[in-house]
């Protein structure tokens, strides 16, 4: 592992967005649009049901902090996947993967470097979500405490997880295979339970919940805002569940370039 | 301004090699299902030889080419450079080899500079901004270094990624139809280029061409090619004397054709 190859790759990228008006709008349009959408839509239906709550003599719960929070939390996965395939697109676009993959650089090496990308742009969309929904809805995400980084930690890793089986998606059927850089993460949004409890879900997505290291984050989300304490039980084995998922899809993705390879079809991507 | 070539190697000079083998091609195949893209192609490559691979479309010159960068596998034969096996030494060979194509863009949207500075990072370059401006002064785009990409004609296109990959001082230099689609003027200045840097650097240079001219110009040697079998392989005078041609199109269209 050579770390000037992997710095490399993120000044191509910091290079790109330094020039981009409409990149680096896109880093901050979304998180800003959905926050405030969101959130504005979170804060009325609270105080209408608080109203009639009210009326009936019961307490309204948290919805504003579980929406918030769990967007805020949802942004870091979609953003960590998109920071590695969107990457990986903006070199197959400017068709410079075929210069950059015969120049010494190493497969784990373009991998890592499109992570710390990823990381740039996850920060970048934390800070923007956290401030939006402190000025706006007087939500602190810090409210979270030291659970946060476990929370980051375990979707960051997901949202890589799906970041490379998309990158091998468009590896394996070319360009045609690029609108999964916008939809794959979307597929594990229900069963994540980001705005609802798991236990609203149907018996079969319940069971697929337990195996989508998401909704394990989620669920804590919820417990640390109601009761201010976590159980280390789900959470751990949302991270063994990363573990596996992205040591399988760097496998994967190692095992489509070598067929590319044999395929011979590295050239023409992007053609 | 007519584009110079810097020395940078000196008989006394360690880096100095005398002329010696820096690529071994051995029994090399390559197919895709049924079709056979290349078949036992085999051949060497010494220290500021020039060799033009030649060959109609479908021969399987970009085919070789891609083999000897790692973006295909060969199905067998093998691929060695300065006696190491390519396979298994990529990244380390990989930093003494370059490659360009007429085919083959850098980013638009980044400026030349920034262009070239991403590749001297990834080549490990010691002083990565005094190399670029280097090569730059070198294919006289040193003025428009702070420009856009985008901004360049194909000829001034070309150039940069002759400068790319002339960056970390290769040893072998693969180039894919490096003329391809310039003018008669400019493609005379690449071909210069490409000729004084070999010749100055003892660069070891294999480019492909459907010019029969410009491969006559250069070449050391000529290496034709039909339907992923070599055909011929030698110094053109010899070639010409051995197949009874009078000149390299007829010898192209007798092999070839």
């Amino acid at each position: 592992m050579n770390p000037r190859r992997v710095f490399a790759v993120l000044l191509r990228q910091i290079y790109l967005y330094r020039r981009s008006f409409t990149r680096i709008l896109d880093v901050f349009y979304w998180p800003t649009v959905d926050l405030l959408l969101w959130g504005f839509v979170t804060l009325y239906l609270e105080k209408a049901g608080t109203e009639m709550l009210e009326k009936a003599g019961t307490e309204m719960p948290h919805y504003v902090s579980f929406f918030l929070g769990g967007l805020i939390l949802w942004n870091i996965l979609l953003r960590a996947q998109q920071g590695i395939s969107v990457s990986f697109l903006e070199d197959i676009w400017a068709r410079n993967l075929l210069n950059l993959f015969v120049s010494p650089l190493t497969i784990s090496e373009y991998l890592l470097g499109l992570v710390l990308v990823s990381v740039v742009k996850v920060l970048i969309a934390f800070l923007v979500m956290g401030a939006l929904a402190a000025f706006f809805f007087d939500f602190h995400v810090l409210v979270l405490g030291g659970s946060l980084l476990p929370f980051v930690l375990n979707l960051c890793a997901l949202g890589w997880a799906i970041g490379l089986v998309t990158m091998a998606a468009i590896l394996r059927f070319g360009q045609e295979a690029e609108i999964l850089a916008w939809a794959l993460a979307f597929l594990f949004l229900p069963v994540s339970a980001v705005f609802y409890p798991v236990e609203v879900l149907p018996p079969f997505l319940q069971k697929l919940a337990t195996w989508v290291p998401s909704s394990y984050v989620f669920e804590g989300m919820r417990q640390v805002i109601l009761e201010g304490s976590l159980k280390l039980g789900p959470l751990l084995k949302a991270s063994l569940l990363n573990m596996a998922y992205l040591g399988g899809s760097y496998l994967i993705f190692l095992r489509v370039h070598h067929g590319a390879l044999l395929r011979g079809t590295i050239p023409k991507i992007g053609e | 301004m007519a584009p110079t070539v810097v020395v940078r190697v000196h008989p006394r000079d360690p880096l100095y090699l005398p002329m010696h083998t820096v690529l071994e091609v051995e029994d090399l195949t390559k197919c895709f299902g049924k079709i056979c893209a290349l078949k036992g192609i085999s051949f060497t490559l010494c220290s500021g030889e020039i060799l033009g691979v030649v060959g109609p479309n479908g021969a399987g010159k970009t085919t070789l080419i891609n083999c000897l960068l790692g973006l295909v596998l060969p199905t067998s034969g093998k691929i060695r450079y300065f006696g190491k096996d390519f396979f298994r030494n990529r990244s380390q060979i990989l930093a003494k080899v370059n490659f360009a194509s007429s085919y083959v863009a850098l980013p638009l949207s980044l400026t030349l500079e920034e262009n070239l500075l991403v590749y001297a990072h990834l080549y490990g370059l010691r002083e990565p901004r005094e190399r670029v401006a280097e090569v730059l002064k070198i294919f006289g785009l040193y003025e428009k270094r702070k420009r856009r990409t985008r901004t360049l004609s194909s000829g001034q296109m070309m150039r940069l990624c002759l400068a790319k990959a002339l960056l970390n001082h290769p040893r072998v230099l693969l180039l894919d139809e490096p003329t391809a689609g310039l003018d008669p003027e400019v493609a005379q200045k690449t071909r210069d280029l490409i000729l004084n840097y070999a010749r100055q650097e003892r660069t070891a240079v294999l480019f492909t061409s459907h010019n029969l001219a410009e491969v006559e110009r250069i070449s050391s040697r000529i290496l034709v090619l039909q339907k992923g079998q070599i055909r011929a392989l030698g110094k053109i005078a010899k070639l010409l004397e051995e197949f009874e041609a009078e000149s390299l199109e007829e010898l192209y269209f007798r092999l070839a054709a």
